[in-house]
Order: C-alpha cells, then structure tokens, then sequence
C-alpha cells in the first residue's frame, strides 16, 4: 500500500533528491526574495537594455523601438542595412511574440527555417505586439527591434536555425543552476523549452553538459544535427559565471534567471533577466534546485562576499560530474 | 529580505476559521437551521414591489394578493410601507391589500410578500369556486358566425371541458384570419371565456405567476382556468399547453385588476421569487418564517426578496473561486483566463448543463472559425476583439433562432453566457492555436471545462446551496481555506507526473 501510493505519488523521493515545486518556488522564493517594485526592471526588456547599458552590461544591439501604430509602416525603412533582426514584444515572456528574421535580401526577408514572410505579416505582428496581444494581461506595448545575434562556432554542431541561449539561476548573488538551451526545428528558431528546445544542464565548475532533455524526456543527440550532446563545453565559462552574478548585482533581485548568449563578434551577452525561472532547469541538469538553495542560504558570509569569490563559491560547490550522458552514450 | 510572520498569520487563519464557526453554530442553534436540507417543508417566497410616483395627495394603493389554493398553502404574509396605513379586504372572495397615506410626494416603494407553503394536499380553494356562467346573446355580425364556426369545430374534437378549452386555443392559432378578425373586438381571453360558457363550461382568466428559483422582476402570466365542476384546469392562452399545476401560483382570481392606485402615476408592480427550505418543526413553531428582525442575524434572510435572490448566487461564487484555486494550487491544472472557469460555471447554472455545455461548444467552435478568417483580415487587436464580441453576439442570437425553430426552447438560454467573456476566450484560444498548436488549446479548454465542470457540480448541489445561503458565517471559513492555500508550499499533483523522470533516473 505505502509502496504504491509512493509510486504514485513520489513527493518523499521527490523531497530527497530537493526538486523544487512551483508553489515553493513562487512561496519561498520569489515572493520571500524578489521585492514587488524591482519587477518592471526585469519584465520591461527595453529598462532591462538600459540597465545593463548604465553598468557596461553587454546586450545585443537595438536597432530601434516602434511604439505608436502610425510607425509600424517605417519598418522597412528601420531595419535597412542590417541582413538580420529580431523583433520582441517589451514586455513579453516565454518566447511569445519574438520573430527573428534571419536574412533579409533586397526587401524580402526570410524566417530562419529559410520560408519568405511579406512585409505586410511583419507590420501585422507589430500591431499585435502593440496592442499588447503578447505582454501580460495585454497591456499596451512597445516592439524592440533588435540586430540578430550570430551564436558562437561552438554551438554550429548543437543549433538548429536559431540562437542557443545560456541559463543562470542566481540565487542571493550565488549562481546555483545553469543549462544551455538549443533550438530546433521543433521550436522554430526560438530557444524556449515549452516550445520544444533542448534543455542541456551544466556541470557549473567547467560548463560541460551533464544531461539533456526535450519535452521533459531525456535525450542524447540533438534531434536536428544527430550530434551527441555529451561533448558540448560552453567556453569562457568563469566569464560566463561572473557575468550572471554581476547582472544579478544590478538588479538586485534574490532569485533571479539570467539569460546569456555567445556572440560570434561580440562575446558573451545578456539576453533578458526573469524573475520568475521557470522549473525545468531542474530536468535538464536532472536534479533538484533545492539543496543549492539551502547551500546558499546556509552561508549568509558568500552573499555579502564580490563577484569573483561568488562564481569561485559556485564552481566549487555545484560542480556536478558528467555522468549521465556519458554512461548511456 | 523579510520573512513573512508566521504566528500573526496562523492567528488570523485560527480567527477566521473560530468567527466563521461561532456564526455558523449560532445560527444552527438559535434559529434552528439545519445543516442538512430534507426533512422540510419548500416555501415559495414571492415578494411583490409596487413603485409609483405620488403627487403630493392622499394616496391609496390596492393589490390583489394571493389566498391559498390547491398545492399551495398560504402560512405567513409581511408587508414594508413606511408610513402607509394598511388594511387587507375581503370582497365576495377576493382578497386585496390596501395602503393608504394622507400625503405623500415623489418616489413610493410597498413592499408585499407572501410565503406559499408547497402542499400537494391542499384543497383550500376560493380559488375553486367555478364563476357565474354568463351567456351573450349576440345578434348575428360576421364575428358572432365566426366564433360559432370556432366552437362548433373546436366541440366536434373534443370530449370534455379541458378538451374542449385546448382545442379551442388550437383553433384561434390555427385560423389566424378569424382570430385577427375576432381579436379586433376583444382579447382571446375574454373570446376564450365567453365561447366556453356558450358551451355551458365555467371559465374565467386569472392571473398567474410561473415559479421559477431566484428569479426578479417578473410580471403574471394571463392563464385560463378552465372549470369541470369543482376541479380545474389551467391553461396557457397562447398556446393551448396546459399548466403544470406545481409551478404556477395564481394570484388574481376574480377578473379584477392587479393594482389600483389612486393619487400617483406610473405605477408597476414586481415580483420576485425565492425557494426556501423551512424545518417543518420550526414553521409549526413560529407559525410563520423568521419576520422579527434579531441581533446577530447575520443571514441575508432579512433584506428584501429581490436581494435575496441576488445573494443566493453571489454566495456561491466563493465556492467556485475556492475549487478554482484548489484546482490551481493543489491539482495544478491549467485554465484559460483564471477565473473563466467560474463564470462558465455560473452560466451552466442558468442554462442546464447539457444545454450549457452544447451551447459552450458551439459558440466557441463557431467563434474559433470566424476568428481564423478574421486573423487574414489583418486588423487591429481592439477592432479585431469587437468584431469576434458582434459575431458572438450573432451567434448566440442565431443559434437562439434556430433552436426556437426546432422547438428547442431550451436552446433560448443560451443568451445567459457572458459574451465578452467568450469573446476574450475565443480570441486566446485562437492565439493559443496559432502560437502553440491545436493541443494546447485543448489542454486549456479542456482544462477550464473540466474545472468549469466541477465548479458546476458543487455550485448547483442542493445541500451546497443550502449551506452557503443560510450559514454567513461559512464564508468566512471559506476565506480561511483560501489563506491556508495560499501558503501551501507543497507539490503539485501534477508536478508527480512532470518530476517523474528525475525521480526514476536518481
Ligand atoms: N536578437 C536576437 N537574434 C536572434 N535570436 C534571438 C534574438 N533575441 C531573441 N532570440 C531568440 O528568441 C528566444 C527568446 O528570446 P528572449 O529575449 O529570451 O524572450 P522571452 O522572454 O520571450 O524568452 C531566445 O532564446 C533566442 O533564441
Ligand atoms: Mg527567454
């Protein structure tokens, strides 16, 4: 009977590994360390630009913002010159409303999956992001129209049409979780794993792969490229690290996702801050996010101490061995 | 960062949940209210509203008020008329209330109610005392020979006083052109009383209020009261249907007026009608419901019946928040719109489930497909949520239409859905199905369905009802639950299902 009711129900097994649940995240943590009024810092991605530009953050370059219907005609005109953008809602969350345009050739402009979109669906995306279709409780918005990022030649083998991007979880300043996201056909350039991005957790002292799953099932190879995933090593991990610690300084949220990209050129970037992270960082690295916490939380000294000393406190304590993918591949 | 404080927290969940349950047991143990309903007698309140503007003179208002008649037992009556003078009069077998003030300007509102016991067994009835039989004498005129004509045919298809008043009613719908003709002198009913005398049948048309839970402002329904010696039948005068006896409460039986007012204009009167469940014990008691107003009556039984029946559905809401949030918290299940669920419930509560649910559907099917052709016309957000509330609208007036067509009066109903609400689901769903897919849109409907479903389920329970509505106190205890789930840090059911492979793999 006990036996049975644990197999259906798995909360003590779930207890021990320390997988975090949602009402926990949203009860202990966020409404315990995130203060209400920092939010618009990190829900309104163009503050979040501004931030980052006011503490020499790097983030990807703006092209423009489009704010007022009567603009939505002078897109064409604003994205000329660049052979790629992206447009995204402010005020957006969880990849609804982006639209990369991956190459545009004498005024058409091409999807990343290689399929035309006519200027007239890309004014009428506008509309819609300003009308506030993609922003929380549709709220009014304004577009962000931004240079398309080029993702590092590491990432050429583990990326299909789109931008991997890194996640951090900083918890009180100390980052405690990192997974790195890919995109594929299924998720339509975008990296979001509810739209079918692969998930690959990081060993957070060298920023290998330690596992990976898509759909909340555990996968090897990246379904697109057939590359097996055990070999991915982010590069410039501890700048990588210090950079996720420093924008999490600037925000001064306690529990916060941090959302990085490798630029070809222009190196490591912040993508967006999330003061909500969602859960399935958990799956990815295929362990709970609870005894880091309470690792962090346990030790009031790391908190308080510099950047440096907070990536070196992470290296040390969340490194996990590469066992997974390893052993099944 | 500030810790929540635990101990005031639990002392204001322990405070809510101590008030909530003193209140209930007072009002178990000093009013007698059962926690169970059955073993109980249900009573009709009907509550009539007179408003009329007075101008400044002696005003008198006379109402026809109801006596107790077969099925119904008339225990208890209670006026409101600040200031009014009143007096009830008996005039050979009709009753009428009568309020009279010497001066009065502006605004005047009297109340009436009278508390119907339903008693199958009755068999009171003045209400039952077959009128004079009156015979006309009419010389000739094309619409004496087309009168004749109607009875003659309507007595060759029939065998008996009750036949004879349905068939009857079949012909004036059947031959509109004499109808129109005849009509052009007096009512149908008035047509319908003389044809039937002139066939020796006793008949007259009394107004009758058709008894439906919780429902305000309604106006009587002219009804036929068809006589076969001391028995008799009603029937509806438009269509011939005849009366369940159990649902329609008679009251104005004498041909008179329903409301006389003399010194103001404007008049009208309201009726609103609440089913109460009383304790057989307690109305042997008191001999009546709860009139005397006590101290820490903390129940909406002393506001006016319109109120009551408004409060009887505003009261139950919290328990459909409640399930929503159960659902959210504990279940985890994802809903489209946090609290649409509630909204559809409310609606299936109206309309029936089955028509509801159908209704739901198609609305939403039909709307979903306008949507995607609207989603070409690039419009837009604003202009394009008006159009899909206007098609709505249409819809829901088209499926009206045609159900009413089909003789599927049920399908009238389906005008209680809240339409900006499925305008705004309409066009999330659509979203949902552009952005993610056709499966997530199910998982969501489904979802708000299934939650909607359950909401519905407790919301319309008898014993549910009968709680919310007589026990104030239990909102409280509601609130209670809603702080303690709030705080509830545990797993989600569904979270088993999501975190199963890291359990299976650790
Ligand atoms: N400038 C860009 N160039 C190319 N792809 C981008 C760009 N910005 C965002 N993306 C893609 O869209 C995804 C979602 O973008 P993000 O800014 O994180 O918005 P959201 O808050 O909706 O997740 C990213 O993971 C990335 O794959
Ligand atoms: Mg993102």
């Amino acid at each position: 009977m006990r036996a049975l009711l644990d197999r259906l129900f798995p909360a003590r097994a779930m207890r021990e590994i320390g997988v975090l649940g949602m009402n926990g995240r949203n009860i202990n943590y966020i409404s315990r360390y995130n203060s209400r009024q920092l939010y618009p810092l990190v829900d309104d991605k163009l503050k979040t630009k501004q931030l980052a530009l006011e503490h020499g953050v790097t983030t990807p370059e703006l092209i423009g913002v489009i704010s007022a219907q009567h603009d939505v005609r002078r897109i064409a005109e604003l994205v000329k010159g660049h052979d790629g953008f992206c447009i995204k809602p402010a005020k957006g969350s969880g990849g609804k409303g982006i639209l990369v345009v991956a190459r545009v050739e004498d005024g058409r402009f091409f999807r990343t999956n290689g399929t035309e979109i006519p200027l007239i669906d890309l004014q009428r995306h506008l509309s819609n992001v300003l009308a506030g279709l993609f922003s929380l409780g549709g709220a009014p918005d304004v577009a962000i129209i931004e240079a398309l990022i080029r993702p590092d030649e590491v990432f050429r083998d583990y990326s299909y049409a789109g931008v991997p991007d890194i996640r951090v979880v900083v918890f009180q300043g100390v980052p405690v979780m990192a997974m790195v996201r890919l995109s594929c056909a299924a998720s339509n350039g975008k990296a979001n794993l509810h739209q079918g991005a692969v998930g690959v957790g990081l060993a957070m002292d060298t920023g290998r792969a330690v596992c990976a799953v898509q759909r909340n099932r555990p996968v090897f190879i990246h379904p697109d490229t057939g590359h097996p995933l055990d070999g991915l090593v982010i590069p410039h991990w501890h700048a990588l690290l210090e950079l996720s610690c420093a924008c999490a300084d600037m925000t001064g949220l306690g529990y916060l996702g941090v959302d990085l990209v490798m630029d070809r050129e222009r190196g490591p970037m912040l993508l967006e801050l999330n003061a909500r992270p969602g859960l399935a960082i958990q799956m990815a690295n295929g362990t709970g996010l609870l005894p880091r916490l309470r690792r962090v939380e346990a030790e009031p000294r790391i908190v308080k101490a510099g950047v440096r000393e907070r990536a070196a406190f992470a290296a040390r304590h969340f490194g996990t061995r590469p066992a997974a993918i390893a052993a099944v591949a | 960062m500030k810790r929540p404080n635990r101990t005031a927290f639990f002392l204001l969940v322990a405070a809510l949940l101590g008030a909530g349950a003193f209140l209930t047991w007072y009002r178990h143990v000093t009013f007698e209210v059962p926690f169970l309903p059955g073993e109980r007698r249900q009573v009709w309140s009907v509550e009539a509203q007179i408003d009329f503007i007075a101008m400044g003179e002696a005003v008198t208002a006379s109402l026809a008020v109801p006596g107790s008649q077969p099925g119904f037992e008339l225990i208890g009556e209670h006026t409101a008329s600040p200031g009014y003078g009143l007096a009830f009069v008996e005039n050979n077998g009709a009753r009428r209330a009568e309020w009279s003030i010497r001066r009065a300007e502006g605004r005047q509102t009297l109340y009436y109610r009278a508390d119907m016991m339903v008693d199958p067994e009755t068999l009171e009835d003045k209400v039952g005392v077959p009128p004079p039989i009156r015979q006309v004498v009419r010389d000739g005129g094309p619409q004496a020979t087309a009168a004749a004509q109607l009875l003659q045919n309507a007595e060759a298809r029939s065998a008996n006083p009750y036949t004879l008043a349905r068939e009857l009613i079949h012909e004036f719908n059947q031959e509109t052109q004499t109808a129109r003709l005849l009509e052009q002198e007096k009512p149908r009913g008035e047509w319908l009383v003389e044809l039937l005398n002139q066939a020796g049948v006793a008949a007259r048309v009394v107004l009758a209020l058709e008894l439906e839970d919780g429902r305000r402002r309604q106006s009587p329904v002219q009804v036929l009261q068809v006589f076969d010696g001391e028995r008799y039948a009603l029937f509806n005068i438009r269509s011939g249907r005849q009366g369940q006896r159990a649902n329609l409460l008679l009251w104005e039986y004498q041909s008179g007026s329903l409301l006389d007012v003399v010194g103001g204009r404007n008049s009208e009167v309201n009726f609103a009608m609440i089913l109460q469940e009383v304790p057989i014990n307690r109305m042997l008691e008191a001999g009546v419901l709860p009139a005397a107003q006590h101290f820490l009556d903390f129940s909406i039984h002393s506001l006016p019946l319109s109120e009551q029946t408004l409060f009887k559905g505003i009261l139950l809401i919290p328990v459909g928040v409640l399930i929503v949030c159960f659902m959210r918290i504990f279940v985890g299940l994802r809903t489209s719109g946090t609290f649409m669920p509630v909204l559809i419930a409310l609606a299936f509560i109206q309309t029936s489930l089955v028509t509801g649910l159908v209704g739901f559907l198609l609305v939403v099917a039909a709307g979903l497909m306008i949507r995607s052709y609207l989603s070409k016309l690039n419009l837009l957000l604003v202009a394009r949520i008006s159009t899909v509330i206007i098609s709505v609208i249409i819809i829901i007036a088209a499926f009206s239409v045609l159900s009413f067509q089909l003789g599927l009066t049920e399908g009238l109903k389906i005008t209680f859905f809240p339409m900006i609400i499925l305008a705004w689901t309409i066009e999330r769903m659509s979203i949902l199905w552009e952005e993610e897919g056709p499966k997530e849109v199910l998982v969501q409907g489904g979802g708000s369905l299934f939650v909607a479903l359950i909401a519905y389920v407790a919301m319309s329970h008898p014993v549910v009802r009968h709680l919310t509505f007589n026990f104030l106190g239990l909102q409280l205890v509601m609130l209670a639950l809603l702080l303690v789930l709030g705080n509830y840090t545990g797993y989600r059911l569904s979270e088993f299902r999501r975190f199963r492979p890291l359990v299976e793999r650790g």
